[in-house]
């Protein structure tokens, strides 16, 4: 609760540049792994990737 | 910063990915197998089908196939928890593993429910529209669901929120791609529980990876996210 305290009238949406950093590499790797997994076409990447797709509901054919 | 948050993210995702992987095993997966049998059937009929790709893997316990499926699910796992992670410290709000849970409940209609109300979760040898426009919609229905709810939670001015709505709204209005129902190779009886069974098993998937990143990411929040 003392951390309410200490960032009142602190804007949310500005914060230290390592944060933000942070998690934009953060997006950006999940992204990637999202594309890998659930979006990518070649043929064997999407035969290993066949039954989790189907289950996660990715569009997959 | 970055490794912790990757470090938490990909934990929280492989337990998700991990306890959904056995999940699968006994609801979604035999319905895939059921269905390519149907698709395997219907290709030996002299239909033409993408079943070649498949033929054959329909039947018995195939460890390499389970171990790719497993594999696939914790990166998908580790995706979506990194996807989680990173909007719960640009938002900055206070996070524990109860608030988790509603954090993985928002997922879980951006990403499940918002793209199954256009493209319900499908079976192979089901017919469907051209690949790269339903991916491409399913994108836009999940990241402007995922906007809205973002926007509802934490935007300050009823503006921004009822603006993304309205973008969220955008692809339902437009319509998702579907295919002239021409007749799908699986029974339909069958697509129907696969439908209810994956979009169920989304919801556990993402109250077990709402709920890891919410008790894990509380050690990167709010103290380190000033």
């Amino acid at each position: 609760m003392t951390r309410i305290a200490a960032d009142a009238g602190r804007p949310v949406a500005v914060r230290p540049v390592e944060t933000v950093t942070a998690a934009l590499g953060a997006l950006l790797l999940g992204s990637f792994l999202l594309f890998g997994a659930g979006f990518a076409q070649p043929e064997a990447i999407h035969d290993a990737a066949h039954d989790g797709r189907h289950s996660f509901a990715f569009p997959c054919h | 910063m970055f490794g912790r948050l990757v470090l938490a993210a990909v934990t929280a995702g492989v337990l998700a990915g991990a306890a959904v992987s056995v999940v699968q095993q006994v609801t979604t997966v035999p319905l895939i197998l059921s269905a390519e049998v149907y698709e395997v059937a219907a290709e030996a009929a002299g239909h033409a089908g993408h079943a070649a790709a498949h033929a054959g893997a329909g039947f018995g316990f195939d460890a390499a196939r389970v171990g790719l499926t497993v594999l696939t699910n914790l990166v998908i796992g580790s995706g979506y928890g990194l996807l989680l992670a990173a909007a719960m410290l640009l938002i900055g709000a206070p996070v524990n593993l109860r608030r988790g849970v509603l954090w993985g409940a928002g997922g879980f209609v951006a990403f499940t429910l918002a793209p199954a109300f256009g493209l319900p979760p499908e079976l192979p040898g089901t017919a469907t529209a051209e690949l790269a426009a339903r991916q491409a919609w399913w994108l836009a229905a999940a990241l402007t669901a995922a906007a809205a709810l973002l926007a509802a939670a934490f935007a300050r001015r009823p503006a921004w929120v009822i603006a993304a709505l309205a973008v969220a709204a955008l692809p339902h209005l437009i319509g998702a791609p579907h295919a002239e129902p021409v007749g799908s190779l699986t029974p339909p009886e069958l697509a129907a529980r696969f439908a209810a069974v994956s979009i169920g098993v989304a919801a556990l998937f993402w109250a077990v990876l709402g709920a890891a990143c919410g008790a894990l990411m509380s050690r990167l929040l709010p103290d380190d996210a000033r």
